[in-house]
């Protein structure tokens, strides 16, 4: 049972991250009409910029996580205003095929300053060790990203959802030249959304950092899972997106203790199945 | 209207005179490689992936449909075919024939899949799907996993060419190339090419003139998975190997890129942009990571500022359809 449980934990921190990433993706698409393929490398760059914070200026982990999605975030917004926005009005597949350019320039940047080995983060002092559930055992640090992710999730949600900022986006998503009327500076919302759908997935890099090695690949096996998530789930909803996520994890998660030969396929195999029981994905309006 | 096609011109007998004369001449230049010393391994490297990177443009250029996975038909043609004849001692023309059978019932049931949904969801699923084979591969117990299949026997074709023969190899290779061009050159003009443009263009109204668009993908989609197959299963017979590379997505990203920088829905395109893309990673090949620094550098510089590619851009100047 103890293996159950760790497993079963593993696979929600692989859902805090693939509800990350696809609520990035989710809140990008919607508003840019862009499939992020840079998403992946963008994740990357989030764990990058930790270890670089942590052994070239000395900045801990709590810095790294203020500080990494702020700095990716505004590449991501220069990257938005030098390139994606060119895109405007284009058939959708452009945007996925600059998107994949840019994944192979900077992931074959760091490629090739790296290697393609990891390197170690260490996890701070303040999250080290565990806590005794009496069923299981709970490493802290792998507690806190759950716990961390959920938060972010549903912060995001309440924000587009809930909020004043969130209405017009939601409206300019619908309706960009009917919102552009009433005086509501479009493009640099564009601009703010990709920095922040790029930010969570810099923010998710950092999270992941102490538990999977900062390495240059790491997030491009990622987004295609990331990108069945998002066909199953559907783009349509932020929620689902979350939802998703979390529960694909804990479903992979499963796998892994059930039958680990499919672990790694069993994303893809489900994203079959919805496809051929529900092709419009799970929360789904038709794309 | 499509993004894609802009400047679509109207297939005239005279166009097709055109692109007869230019894949005439395009026929005798590879024909007489052999007598230059051009090295032809490296040719006919650039042909298997000229005829993979045809079949994708025939899904994308043709019909819309951008395949992110068409490396899984290039890897999955390239086992059977290389298991064939390795292990089963299969002559090369069943070998080719088991090869490209295995990647058209591919096609048929990831066509299946994928054409349920639309545009860039269309994408994510074709990936979604390679990289689902990608995992299979790496564990099933025949294809020998990181180490692939290796030392694959060539053997006399029909039982008279002797394809260990460079020469002989790569006139049969330059054959089986100009054929499958051929084929899509045919299939473009044919009414069901026509019908394929106008799903392309504006699917909605096809379906309301009453065509089932559902089932002209999904034969566009086994026919591009058909010949990207047996694009594999010749290049088995050059690289004498089949590999994990071959059906990871890196691979499906360098067929979109050698279509792009080709040109998108041109007839030649693809072929030059294999030609230019196979001879880049030859001569770089020096360079380690710097060249995937390049080929993003590539598809960027493709996507903002060329997006018709290197003959769409001729064929738009000289107004000729290429």
């Amino acid at each position: 049972m103890q293996a159950l449980y760790a497993q079963l934990l593993v696979g929600l921190i692989n859902g805090s991250f693939y509800a990350l990433l696809s609520l990035g993706l989710a809140v990008i698409f919607g508003m840019l009409n862009i499939i992020n393929f840079a998403h992946g490398a963008l994740y990357m760059m989030g764990a990058f910029v930790a270890y670089f914070l942590l052994n070239l200026a000395g900045l801990n982990y709590w810095w790294a996580l203020l500080v990494a999605p702020v700095v990716v975030g505004i590449f991501g917004m220069i990257l938005e205003r030098t390139m994606l926005q060119w895109l405007t009005g284009l058939d959708h597949l452009y945007g996925l095929l600059l998107t994949f350019g840019i994944a192979l320039i900077v992931q074959g940047v760091f490629q090739n300053y790296f290697g393609s080995s990891g390197l170690p983060y260490a996890i701070p002092d303040q999250l080290k060790g565990g806590v005794n559930l009496g069923f299981m055992f709970l490493p802290i640090y792998r507690g806190w990203v759950v716990v961390f992710s959920l938060v972010v999730c549903l912060a995001t949600w309440y924000l587009i959802e809930k909020t004043q900022l969130g209405a017009y986006l939601r409206a300019a998503t619908e309706n960009p030249t009917l919102v552009r009327a009433f005086g509501i500076n479009v493009p640099r919302m564009i601009t703010l959304t990709y920095g922040l759908g790029v930010g969570l997935a810099a923010l998710a890099g950092v999270l992941s950092a102490p538990i999977n090695q900062v390495r240059p690949l790491m997030g491009a096996d990622l987004i295609i899972v990331v990108f069945a998530v998002v066909v199953i789930g559907g783009m349509g909803s932020i929620m689902g997106s979350i939802i998703t996520g979390f529960a694909l994890g804990v479903i992979e998660g499963l796998t892994k203790y059930f039958y680990p030969e499919a672990s790694n396929t069993v994303v893809f195999v489900l994203m079959v199945l919805v496809l051929l029981v529900k092709p419009t994905g799970l929360t789904g309006r038709a794309a | 209207m499509s993004a894609l096609t802009d400047d679509t011109l109207p297939v005239t007998p005279r166009a097709m005179r055109d692109e007869m004369i230019v894949f005439a001449a395009m026929a005798v230049l590879l024909a007489i490689v052999p007598f230059t010393g051009i090295y032809p391994f490296f040719v006919m490297q650039a042909l298997c992936f000229a005829l993979l990177a045809c079949a994708f443009n025939l899904l994308i250029g043709y019909g819309g449909l951008l395949s992110f996975g068409h490396a899984m038909f290039l890897g999955t043609a390239g086992y059977v075919s290389a298991h064939a004849l390795k292990v089963w001692a299969f002559p090369p023309e069943l070998g080719i024939l088991v090869g490209t059978a295995a990647a058209a019932l591919l096609g048929l049931i990831t066509g299946y899949i994928s054409i349920k949904r639309q545009g860039i969801y269309f994408s994510m699923i074709t990936l979604a799907l390679s990289q689902l084979l990608y995992f299979l591969y790496l564990q099933a117990p025949f294809t020998h996993g990181e180490d692939g299949i290796q030392g694959i026997p060539q053997g006399h074709l029909l039982g008279i060419f002797d394809l260990s023969k460079p020469l002989v190899l790569y006139y049969v290779v330059l054959v089986g190339f100009l054929a499958g061009f051929l084929l899509i050159y045919r299939t473009i003009n044919s009414p069901f090419g026509e019908v394929l443009k106008s799903i392309r263009e504006n699917e909605p109204r096809a379906i309301s003139l009453g065509y089932k668009t559902d089932q002209y993908k999904l034969v566009a989609f086994i026919l591009s998975g058909t010949l990207a197959g047996f694009a594999g299963s010749l290049k088995v017979f050059v690289a004498q190997n089949a590999s994990l590379t071959d059906v990871h997505w890196s691979m499906s990203g360098e067929i979109v890129l050698m279509t792009l920088v080709g040109g998108l829905g041109t007839i030649f395109g693809p072929v030059v942009g294999a030609f230019v893309i196979i001879a880049m990673q030859q001569y770089l090949a020096g360079f380690g990571q710097w060249v995937t620094v390049i080929q993003g550098v590539i598809f960027v510089s493709c996507v903002l500022l060329f997006r018709r590619g290197l003959v769409g851009e001729l064929a738009h100047f000289l107004r000729r359809s290429l």
